[in-house]
């Protein structure tokens, strides 16, 4: 598979500038499908629990490309291409099932669990006649095969042949982030996709910035749930690529001077909740961390808000949208307590999230806002032009973190 | 009379006033009027219906009291930021399933349609109202109220609610 040529040239050096281009070129969003989701990455794609038994199959994106994902009769995970490779139709057509064998409605070739072409249907012909050539070799023939690997019930997937281990590209600061919530079996509560009017980029760079939490989601800052001036800080992978964000559960009443002194709006004291049974929120991890985001370049978040635990994953539809399909989750030795605790918390995220609702219309504002400023530059300078780790989250590290691998990627 | 000792032919009407008179709150900007047609305590999520189906619990609102229900309509009034916009409901006739624990449980089915500040008019959701009414302080109330979304994609952000 050829690497087609990055389209463009990158207008400046430092991480601290991007160009609005980026998130509209539709040459530059192709050479994004083929140089970064069916590059050297690892793409989030399912929970193992998803596929617990052999058979159990989900179907999903690499990118754009379809994929199927499937617990095979040897216990092993493996990925492949939701492509027929005869005529190149969708082999399964749900989100999710078992199955024995996978067989392509069209003409009813046949796939085993690993993805092989096993049988094509009147490949002798009928009567003599008609029938595939003698020299087809159905072990030639078959779709795309995609690594995987697995780390604390999360499966990814990988097309290139050059990516390194899992836990090796993940680095082990992010690692040890991932193993901090996901540390005993899950139990899924709830799936729901948004459908975000904006380019992929926007929404990854949201989740990584950390500058703008407490600015923009006031019902945080109201309640006091998160203040930049709360301690915490960001850890970026040495390439750049993964982060993690914490915010510590340590509250001071002098913490609003900040905000009211530069007038933000996330300012709002004597505001206070009705029911307060939403904000109830138990330390299970036993650290003080009261907020932990996670992200994996190029489409994985990890997100701890209190005890609303969910996996995000960002899936390209064009250059000017996306969908992320939200996968809240508990343990499977949560109390009834904590189960009902999490059904509140969940209020916070997702496409009504007290929190996350924001965040939805937020990259779609700058698609539109920069819709004729292809040219013009946006600048990501808070806490200065490098992406390393930092103790505090009044930065845009991260989001340098994610230019720095995207650029790599992208040869630009 | 309790509104559970009333045949399903009594029951259709005061069923569909009382939803007729929860669209227009919505639909009119009245939110603050939205949980009074709840019972105290109450049960108020939206889900879609392959999380209903599947048995997962988790909604994309979720309330269990008239509290938290005025905290959403707070929320949305002083704290979240979301682009103006506008929902118009058509909740066709509700289907009286019968009693459940002195409740009457009733089904409605809904089209709403979200209208932007620019003008962009879509068809936002579709679902079915799966409702426990009981009478509370005299008149009809909601004890459960699930929205059931035929879809489980949403476009950009569910604010104000269904």
């Amino acid at each position: 598979m050829t690497t087609p040529a990055a389209p463009r040239a990158w207008p400046v050096e430092t991480l601290a500038r991007v160009p609005y281009w980026v998130y509209q070129d539709e040459a530059n969003y192709r050479a994004e499908l083929r140089r970064i989701f069916e590059g050297p990455v690892w793409n989030y794609v399912c929970l193992e629990s998803d596929v617990a038994r052999a058979g159990d199959y989900r179907t999903t994106f690499v990118g754009e490309m379809p994929v199927i994902i499937v617990r095979g009769e040897d216990g092993a995970l493996h990925a492949f291409e939701n492509r027929c490779a005869h005529r190149g139709a969708l082999i399964a057509l749900d989100d999710a099932g078992t199955a024995k064998r996978f067989q392509c409605v069209y003409h009813a070739w046949t796939y085993d669990l690993e993805g092989n072409l096993v049988g094509v249907a009147f490949e002798k012909g009928s009567h003599g006649q008609g029938g595939m050539p003698a020299s087809f070799c159905k072990a030639e023939h078959g779709p795309r095969k995609l690594r995987t690997a697995s780390l604390c019930g999360l499966v990814f997937a990988s097309l290139s042949p050059d990516t390194p281990p899992l836990e090796a590209y993940l680095g082990e600061e992010v690692r040890r982030r991932v193993a901090r919530v996901l540390r005993k079996p899950v139990r899924v509560l709830g799936r729901f996709v948004q459908r975000l009017p904006n380019n992929w980029k926007l929404y990854v760079e949201n989740v990584k910035d950390t500058y703008h939490a407490s600015l923009l989601h006031t019902f945080f800052t109201t309640f006091r749930v998160t203040r930049l001036t709360q301690g915490g800080g960001v850890v970026v992978s040495p390439d750049g690529g993964h982060h993690a964000s914490a915010t510590l559960d340590r509250r001071d009443d002098s913490e609003g001077a900040a905000y009211r002194e530069q007038g933000l709006r996330a300012d709002q004291d004597g505001f206070g909740l009705a029911d307060p049974s939403l904000l109830d929120t138990v330390d299970e991890f036993g650290d003080g961390i009261k907020l932990q985001i996670l992200t994996v370049f190029p489409n994985f978040v990890l997100q701890q808000i209190g005890n609303c635990l969910a996996v995000r994953q960002v899936l390209p539809k064009g250059a000017g949208a996306m969908e992320l399909a939200w996968t809240y989750f508990g343990f499977a030795d949560d109390t009834p307590a904590m189960h009902r605790r999490r059904l509140k918390q969940a209020n916070l995220v997702g496409p009504a999230g007290y929190v996350s609702m924001e965040d939805g219309c937020v990259g779609g504002f700058v698609q539109r806002g920069a819709a004729a400023a292809a040219d013009e530059l946006s600048v990501v300078n808070m806490g200065g032009e490098g992406a390393e780790s930092q103790e505090t989250r009044a930065t845009e590290a991260s989001v340098r973190g994610f230019w720095k691998a995207y650029r790599r990627h992208m040869g630009y | 009379m309790a509104a559970r000792d009333l045949p399903a032919a009594d029951l259709l009407p005061l069923v569909s006033a009382l939803n007729a008179d929860y669209a227009r709150a919505i639909d009119d900007d009245r939110l603050e009027a939205w949980p009074g047609f709840f019972a105290e305590p109450c049960v108020y999520k939206i889900t879609s219906a392959d999380n209903h189906r599947r048995g997962f619990e988790a909604g994309v609102v979720y309330a269990d009291s008239q509290g938290m229900l005025s905290d959403r309509v707070a929320a949305l009034r002083r704290a979240n930021v979301y682009e103006r916009q506008a929902y118009r409901h058509l909740v066709g006739l509700p289907a009286i399933l019968g009693e459940v624990d002195g409740a009457v449980r009733a089904e409605t089915p809904f089209l709403v349609v979200r209208i932007m500040r620019d003008g962009t008019m879509d068809l936002f959701a579709t679902g079915r109202y799966l409702d426990l009414l009981v009478d509370h302080g005299g008149a009809l109330r909601f004890r459960e109220r699930i929205v059931v979304c035929d879809s489980s994609r949403f476009d950009t952000l569910l604010a104000i609610p269904l």
